[in-house]
């Protein structure tokens, strides 16, 4: 690039520093907790008489059984060092940040570091792009982060583990920032995996117990499944285009057409990675489970960042989904099936997490419609607005599972499920402050009018149903089915989808805070609110939740009231995802205000159905404990169950690959057939030859001279007949 | 650095030098060092002074290997600090030897290796122990020489001088079934090299029995069927001391029974380097032919998978690694015959990796098993707890092992796979499930053994690696790390060769004659 980018010598050259921050964070956090961390005793349950198979379940049994309030020696340092490293990181994002804004560039900002991969005409760079996707992402992950990392001060600080916890955390952080900011697919799919092994680690973290290791070790896997898709794809790439950077791949997409089976090949193969790490069908099932790590855990990795980055892969790679129609209508149903089916286990939990679980999955679901249906920005608006409210959510739920657990210790309870929330009820006034954060929370994922869910959501149902008559994906076809009714029938399913999140989550509210208190009454007193440490990060995110929409009102929205502008993130995306929206819509075709308005209106009416209808038919105050609930039949159990879908995996295929490599490969083949009949039995042919061999040389002369006179028997005979 | 090596004059004694100096420790060793004596304090500085001394000579050597680092230029075609003298006139045979990029980077591999390793094992062979290190040090002049031979008969000698040592150590100093594996490598790798010398043989009489140099045998004209033969011949050997499948059954047992120095020893390629450098250079036109190609690359990608599978299954941790070898050596496969300067550099650095992280894993369940007496999985689990430390640095060995971008493991597969694509799409696809399943073996060995409850009170009292194991394991985690951010200087030493190679078969191929 001959011109100067208008971001050189600004306080953006810096944008390395923003993910070594957290990398020295790692470091010194690592060497505290290899220092002192899970030594032996404390920490054990055997070794603690009162422990054993008490009923301790869920979070911080491990903890609990063992002394309360033993902390980790550097517990200080690590309180300091540990989020301050991503707070200054969040600083300095948010100085960039401005810059940018003010600079108003519009090419990416490219920085390269070193040749990381030198092979031939390979040649792979440690670089990063700074543009205003990746801007949008790097502010999330570092603000979102620092809200949670202050968060698990008070959530953590009686662990063992601390150190270790910050410094899997910082590391974390650290991927997160490489997946977002690289330059190239290489460099995007270091932190892409780096990711998957920071929350193989944070979902194993209290790894005494093999529930939590299987977790961890399942979440790993089927993501792995999903990172071969990504490599298939960047093979594909190179064997076809020759780059592997975003701006070489964009140059050569360009010569393709629109339909071309590479492109599509590389966009599907792509999309089977976003499929693993954001959970969607069928790679969703290692979600649920990774609700076994801490829940501050969950919400900064398994909620707010790591699991959008299938979602922001989508939306860096735009102009190739766009060169796509069939790969976009497959991540349009793909989504859009996501979502309803993992609504609809959602009714049915009872863990306050794994509800949670299978709403992110939902909306995630969501997130894939939107970028599948060419609306990037509308994507990308309620990955935000869900970092908000889901971050919200579960970090509420941790303050919950956190009283609860308390409660329990100090009254010397019966220790039951802490996280089933049939054993909570009539939390509000133990904790008013959990309890009005976690219902803004609520209304905006319902997609309640003003709060932030409602105006994401609506986008992308807005938009799909606009897009559903006369754009290139609505001409377009998916295995014969015309992509106008794909379209219109998820649209329809997304409202069924949007009034069964109204459901589930009113559900959860008013199980767990509103009717009477089912807690043992014994640990009822006990139960009090969260430390300022941990009711601060919620109340910062309860007002981005409720405010958020502000990041991209819709015009029929500005033009009725004055709030300032509208469409912000849609103008501020623009030119990273604007050509491609371009490509699928066909031309913009814009629908006008008052039809967006009805659009509106009817998602609001299915949110404030959904919430109308699981307030009457829960009855808050007729709500029964974990004990004494029947158990569940026909449907219902189906849902409970999560259609038994680990069942059947672990059946048809976990079983049958270990019996065949067990019996078959390696008993049979290696153990039998290789070295038994082969190397064994050449063995004893061998054996044999020298038996033969030693009876020949006998030692007496007699039969040597029979031999020798064979010998030269035959020779004669050769000689002569030959 | 260039200027001092040149002002020692380096490159005309470094080569001899590296096969010497092992020699030179093997005699001092075996004829100075102080046999048994009465008395158990006088017995350990007997002990001691041996195990310094094979300690020394090792550390000589990796540091005269090191000038070579320097030395070589590989962008220079051709082989480097050369040296031929006239040997066995009436054949032809002459001693010729020389390094490229590749021979440098295993020869710096394998001398680097070696030390750590005995510093890693350091106490624990306590009998015959003069013999053991002498043995060894001679096992290292035989793999150097591999290395370095440019004639066929030399590094026959070599090859088998490899045989030896190694068939005594493991008979000797190895576990409960050490006969049986020690009898079962000598079968598998003698067969390997008979068919091998035979084939020399006959590439000798048909260039008119006047030469062994590698490079002037390059050209030899032959039918088409006889070059499948004698490429076969070679190829088998090399397969069967690399572990290809399914010539791979006598490596677990060796490595589980062999001792934790000559197990590290054991996954040096040498069998891959000699596919690069002899069986595909000898015979290019039939290794490129299509049915050879699609055979081996077939046994290389079922390999993989089938190394994964079977890993999965093991009981035994130093098995499980020993599969995962066998599964990472049909990567190796896979690139060198796709024949891309990509996926041929990404096997070349799949040798190193392979050499790389399976001796780091050896090395740290060497440790286990000097505290355990036992390297069953099922006796461990939850030992993260009490080694926090060896159990930090295991998992990152694995990860290396799995490919996890970030380290080694990662740029070997990766270049690989990328680079056989365009050639091989399907076999590329099917290889990189590998990625999948090695996930899935690793991380589930690595849960049972350090994660889940501490549930076997034998494993309570487990004392954390000391400051010399420690300083071996952050070694091999820090060549892990280094290779897998800042391949560049690796790379840049395996590209030259790889390109020059690919460019030779290529054309080679093309000359040959069509089978008659």
């Amino acid at each position: 690039m001959a011109v100067t980018h208008p971001l050189t010598g600004t306080v953006a050259e810096l944008i390395w520093l923003v993910p070594l921050l957290p990398f020295l964070g790692f470091l010194i956090n690592g060497v505290f907790s290899l220092s002192t961390a899970y030594l032996p005793g404390p920490l054990d349950p055997s070794q603690d008489p009162t422990s054993g198979h008490s009923g301790h379940t869920g979070e911080f049994a491990a903890v609990q059984a063992t002394h309360h309030g033993h902390r980790h020696r550097w517990e200080r340092a690590t309180t300091i060092i540990g989020p301050a490293v991503v707070i200054l990181s969040f600083l300095l994002a948010a100085a960039i940040a401005v810059t940018m804004i003010g600079a108003g560039s519009e090419a990416p900002f490219i920085q390269r570091y070193s040749t990381w991969m030198p092979a031939g005409t390979l040649q792979v760079e440690w670089a990063f792009q700074l543009d205003h996707l990746s801007m949008v992402m790097v502010l999330i992950i570092t603000g979102i982060g620092s809200l949670i990392h202050l968060f698990s001060i008070g959530y953590m600080r009686e662990d063992p583990g601390y150190a270790r916890y910050f410094a899997y955390l910082n590391l974390f952080v650290v991927f997160m920032l490489a997946l977002v900011l690289g330059a190239n697919y290489p460099v995007i799919f270091v932190g892409w995996e780096g990711v998957g092994l920071c929350s193989y680690l944070l979902i194993g973290f209290w790894f005494s117990d093999s529930n939590n290791a299987d977790a961890g070790k399942k979440a790993f896997i089927v993501n792995r499944v999903g990172d071969f898709g990504f490599l298939i794809a960047m093979f594909l790439l190179w064997s076809n285009l020759g780059a592997l950077d975003f701006a070489g791949v964009a140059a050569k997409a360009a010569t393709f057409p629109v339909g071309s089976g590479v492109i599509t090949a590389i966009c599907l193969f792509l999309f089977l990675g976003c499929a693993g790490k954001s959970a969607q069908m069928p790679l969703y099932i290692w979600l649920p489970d990774a609700m076994a790590g801490p829940t501050p855990v969950s919400a900064l990795i398994h909620a707010a960042t790591m699991v959008t980055a299938g979602v922001y892969l989508i939306a860096r790679s735009s102009f190739l989904f766009a060169l796509s129609p069939t790969a976009s209508l497959t991540v349009v149903i793909v989504g859009g099936v996501t979502a309803i089916f993992a609504a609809s286990i959602a009714l049915k939990q009872w863990d306050i997490k794994k509800v949670l679980a299978y709403s992110t999955v939902s909306q995630l679901g969501y997130m894939f419609v939107g970028v599948g249906a060419g609306a990037y920005t509308a994507g990308v608006f309620h990955l935000v607005t869900h970092a908000f409210f889901k971050a919200l959510l579960f970090l509420g739920s941790g303050s919950i599972i956190h009283a609860m657990h308390e409660a329990y210790h100090e009254g010397h309870a019966h220790h039951e499920d802490a996280q089933d929330m049939r054993n909570m009820g009539g939390l509000r006034h133990a904790m008013p402050w959990t309890w009005a954060c976690m219902w803004v929370a609520t209304l905006a994922i319902a997609g309640v009018p003003v709060f932030a869910g409602f105006f994401s959501k609506d986008e992308i149902l807005g938009e799909l149903f606009e897009r559903a008559h006369g754009s290139t994906l609505a001409n377009a076809h998916w295995l014969g089915i015309p992509g106008s009714a794909i379209l219109y029938v998820f649209y329809g399913l997304g409202l069924v989808t949007a009034f069964m999140t109204a459901i589930y989550m009113t559900r959860m509210m008013i199980y767990t805070f509103h009717g009477e208190s089912r807690t043992d009454p014994k640990a009822r007193p006990h139960l009090r609110e969260a430390p300022w440490i941990m009711t601060g990060p919620l109340a910062v995110l309860a007002v981005l939740s409720a405010a958020g929409g502000w990041l991209n009102l819709p015009e029929w929205f500005t033009e009725a009231l004055p709030v300032g502008r509208g469409e912000l993130l849609h103008h501020w995306l623009e030119p990273v995802v604007g050509p491609a929206t371009v490509a699928l819509t066909g031309a913009e075709p814009h629908t006008a205000s008052s039809a967006e308005f009805a659009l509106a209106a009817v998602a609001a009416a299915c949110a404030l159905g959904g919430i109308l209808v699981a307030y009457l038919v829960l009855k808050p105050g007729k709500l029964t404990s974990a004990s004494s609930s029947p158990e569940a039949h026909g449907v219902a159990r189906m849902l409970e169950k999560k259609y038994f879908v680990d069942e059947v995996i672990h059946t048809l295929l976990v079983s049958p690959v270990i019996r065949v490599s067990r019996t078959l490969l390696w008993r049979g083949i290696d153990v039998g057939l290789i070295d038994g009949l082969m190397v064994n039995g050449s063995a004893t042919v061998a054996r044999g030859i020298a038996w033969v061999g030693a009876r020949v040389q006998s030692g007496l002369v007699g039969n040597y001279a029979w031999a020798i006179a064979l010998g030269v028997l035959g020779l004669v005979a050769v000689m002569t007949f030959g | 650095m260039h200027g001092l090596l040149a002002s020692l004059q380096y490159g005309r004694w470094a080569l001899p030098a590296l096969l010497l100096i092992p020699l030179i420790g093997a005699g001092l060793i075996r004829f100075f060092g102080r046999s048994a004596l009465p008395g158990q304090e006088l017995q350990a500085a007997a002990w001691r002074e041996v195990r310094v001394l094979a300690l020394a000579t090792f550390v000589a050597e990796a540091v005269v290997a090191l000038g070579l680092w320097w030395w070589v230029d590989p962008d220079v075609a051709g082989y480097q600090a050369k040296l031929d003298y006239p040997w066995i006139t009436d054949w032809g045979a002459r001693f010729t030897i020389g390094v490229d990029g590749l021979s440098t980077v295993m020869i710096l591999l394998t001398t680097l290796l070696m030390p750590l390793a005995v510093i890693g094992s350091w106490s624990v062979v306590t009998t015959k122990i003069r013999s053991y290190y002498s043995l060894l040090l001679l096992l290292t002049t035989g793999v150097i020489g591999v290395f370095v031979s440019l004639d066929l008969i030399l590094f026959y000698v070599f090859w088998e001088l490899m045989l030896i040592p190694m068939y005594f150590i493991i008979g000797i100093w190895g576990g409960r079934d050490r006969l049986q594996a020690s009898l079962r490598y000598f079968i598998f790798t003698m067969l390997g090299s008979l068919l091998m010398l035979v084939a020399i043989v006959a590439v000798w009489m048909a260039a008119g029995e006047t030469t062994f140099s590698v490079d002037a045998l390059r050209a030899g004209n032959m039918s088409m069927s006889s070059q499948r033969w004698l490429f076969g011949a070679f190829f088998l050997a090399f397969a069967i001391k690399s572990a290809v499948f399914p010539f791979h059954t006598w490596l677990p047992d060796a490595q589980h029974e062999a001792p934790t120095t000559t197990a590290v020893a054991l996954a040096v390629k040498v069998g891959a380097y000699g596919i690069v450098r002899f069986a595909m250079p000898l015979f290019p036109a039939a290794a490129l032919d299509d049915g050879v190609r699609t055979i081996i690359i077939g046994l290389g990608v079922v390999g993989i998978v089938y190394g994964a599978l079977v890993a999965l299954v093991q009981p035994d941790f130093k098995k499980l690694v020993s599969y995962s070898s066998i599964s990472h050596v049909g990567f190796i496969i896979l690139g060198l015959f796709a024949l891309s300067p990509q996926s041929v550099a990404g096997a070349m650095l799949v040798m190193v990796n392979t050499g790389v992280t399976s001796s780091a894993m050896m090395c740290a369940l060497g440790m286990m098993h000097e505290r355990r007496k036992t390297g069953r999985i099922e006796n461990f689990g939850g030992i993260a707890r009490v080694v926090p430390m060896m159990a930090t640095l295991m998992t990152l060995i694995a990860l290396s092992g799995i490919g996890l971008p970030g380290t080694n493991g990662f740029i070997g597969e990766f270049l690989v796979l990328l680079g056989s694509y365009t050639a091989y799409p399907i076999a590329t696809v099917v290889a990189a499930t590998g990625v999948v399943l090695g996930a899935v073996y690793a991380l589930w060995a690595i849960q049972r053994v350090i994660f889940n409850p501490l549930d076997n009170p034998e494993n309570r009292a487990l004392k954390d690696l000391n400051a010399r194991e420690l300083g071996v394991l952050g070694t091999f985690a820090i060549v892990i790390l280094w290779i897998g951010v800042a391949p560049g200087a690796v790379l840049h030493r395996l590209q030259g060769p790889a390109t020059r190679f690919v460019t030779a078969i290529s054309a080679g191929a093309d000359r040959a004659p069509a089978a008659p």
